[in-house]
């Protein structure tokens, strides 16, 4: 398993770049959904959770230490985008009942 | 089969940059979540399906438990409790990236002269010190929040001299590692160092740090999972480690800013010591009011500005609030909300805290947008804050909170305060605002009061 470091960097460059713009024009409406938006997003570790438990070659240890992984970041995935739908979902303008 | 993969997970990053996009407005957040959703889909089943994944029965278990523990968390957690989530949820992030992390370093130990070089080295590093460190530090900020633990910060002679003497050490062995991967026996070490690490840097802040706090962490969560990417050489967890990385900056220097600290002021700086000499305040007057009184003003104020803070939230006092603004609107009054950015316990937490209350978003205003209608407006209605209001912010040099942009309440005509009694805030700082002329105190509690101002009013409602 070769590492492309220049890519990687690369990318994480450019991606760093694109967050900062996208993040700083998100609504401060929308911070605390914003945070558990990034969060269940960053639960995307659960590819490497998933490849290294996974592996044919996996050690006792490796599937012992993956599976509490798979577990931590699939609680996330759920309760972070479940939870942030529920908060977005509350944000109503005035109806127009006036 | 692997070539798709690493196209579905192109497809999956674009969708993760655009959740976020659409998170610039409450219109169209939803589909900001749905995308995520589906990118993450994307993303497990690319991968379950990709890479030739064995151990099934320890996986397909493991994402059992994680749903039926998340589903429960999501639906039932309070909307005051959002603040302890996220610094849970930061818990988890960052302990599955570390334990990624150390299962890798092992598993490759046989290999480790081929595998285990140079950059994938201090990749796993990066990720095991990030992921412990933010781990501990995650589960602490939230028994502060919790307030299992004492909100006041923890402090001790040569605390920074401690800490610095710790991750010093804990660098030290990270070094020793990526130089010589094959001494396993330092990596448990480095790993306890990296936990204890997590918990000094935390206890020496106090509650009301907290939302920078949690910023910073959410952070180091990003990043862990993004040295993780580097590590697997894998562009989807680097693309979305960095997004929550450059999120977690971002509200962070917002906190910072707001409060006018540096993060190593926040970090280092023990907010404690301030509490500690703040009380010398000459016994001033106070003009107080009864809520008849208060209601007779509200009632012939033609704009009104309420200003909230999480006392608002303690007293649970949202959703009376909520109907003495829909009341004094259809008074004819212009009624708005101005949200300080550390109103709540998180960035963003009053919004969410009032928006469940049913309060219009379109009411809701930041610190920048109100704060030159303050001196048009004629009444100012402050509830559960205090230090955000403080004048002293503003010419005080002496004052702990001198810089810290507040909201300008004292330029309103009249200002109304209700709060249970005149004990100093959370920093421990009179407030200059109570002792104006035009301020008028409501005490009480603030659910309490404002009940009995909504019973005072509705009586000319139904004649008007």
């Amino acid at each position: 398993m070769g590492i492309n470091l220049p890519l990687g960097l690369f990318v994480f460059m450019l991606a760093t770049f694109v967050g900062l713009e996208i993040i700083r024009k998100v609504s401060p409406l929308l911070h605390t959904p914003l945070m558990s938006l990034t969060n269940a997003i960053s639960a995307i570790s659960v590819v490497g959770a998933i490849m290294v438990t996974g592996a044919q070659d996996a050690t006792t240890l490796s599937k012992f230490l993956g599976i509490i992984a798979i577990t931590a970041v699939v609680t996330n995935i759920v309760s972070g985008f479940l939870i942030t739908d529920r908060m977005v979902k509350m944000f109503k303008k005035r109806e127009a009942k006036k | 089969m692997q070539q798709l993969v690493e196209y579905i997970y192109i497809v999956s990053a674009a969708l993760f940059i655009l959740s976020l996009k659409w998170m610039n407005s409450p219109a169209s957040a939803r589909r900001g979540v749905f995308a995520g959703e589906i990118g993450m889909l994307l993303a497990i089943a690319g991968t379950l399906m990709g890479f030739q994944v064995h151990n099934w029965q320890w996986i397909v278990p493991a994402f059992v438990i994680g749903t039926a523990v998340g589903v429960p968390i999501a639906y039932i957690m309070p909307m005051t409790a959002v603040p302890q989530r996220t610094a849970l949820s930061h818990a988890c992030g960052a302990l599955a990236a570390a334990l990624v992390g150390t299962a890798e370093f092992y598993q490759r130990q046989p290999q480790a002269a081929t595998e285990l070089r140079g950059f994938v080295m201090v990749a796993l590093v990066i990720e095991t010190l990030l992921g412990f460190l933010t781990f501990t530090g995650s589960l602490m900020a939230m028994g502060k929040l919790q307030e299992v633990l004492p909100q006041r910060p923890i402090t001790y002679r040569n605390q920074n001299a401690v800490n610095f003497t710790l991750f010093a050490i804990a660098a030290g062995l990270a070094v020793r590692l990526v130089l010589v991967p094959t001494d396993t026996w330092l990596f448990p070490i480095f790993a306890g160092l990296a936990l204890l690490f997590g918990v000094l840097l935390i206890i020496p802040i106090g509650g009301a740090d907290m939302p920078t706090v949690i910023a910073i962490l959410n952070s180091y969560a990003g990043l862990s999972a993004c040295a993780m990417g580097f590590a697997l050489n894998n562009n989807l967890l680097i693309v979305a480690g960095a997004l929550d990385g450059s999120s977690g900056l971002i509200l962070s220097i917002i906190m910072c800013r707001a409060m006018n600290r540096s993060f190593t002021n926040v970090l280092f700086g023990a907010f404690g010591q301030v509490q500690a000499q703040a009380h010398k305040g000459v016994q001033r007057s106070v003009r107080s009011a009864s809520a008849e009184e208060a209601a007779s003003i509200l009632e012939s104020a033609g704009s009104v500005i309420i200003v909230p803070g999480y006392g608002l939230a303690v007293a649970q006092a949202q959703h009376k609030l909520r109907e003495l603004a829909e009341a004094l609107t259809r008074l004819g009054a212009d009624v708005k909300f101005a949200i300080h950015p550390v109103a709540g316990r998180m960035p963003g937490h009053m919004n969410v805290l009032l928006a469940e209350a049913d309060v219009p978003y379109d009411r809701l205003f930041e610190m920048d947008e109100i704060n030159s209608e303050f001196a048009q407006c004629d009444v100012a209605l402050v509830i559960g804050a205090n230090d955000v209001t403080n004048p002293a912010a503003r010419h005080d040099k002496s004052s702990p909170i001198y810089g810290m942009p507040i909201l300008d309440v004292d330029k309103a005509r009249c200002v109304m305060v209700i709060k249970r009694s005149m004990n100093p805030g959370f920093a421990g700082i009179d407030n200059e605002l109570y002792y104006m002329d035009k301020t008028l105190m409501l005490f009480g509690d603030a659910k309490a009061f404002v009940s009995e101002i909504l019973k005072e009013l509705p009586a000319r409602v139904g004649a008007g």
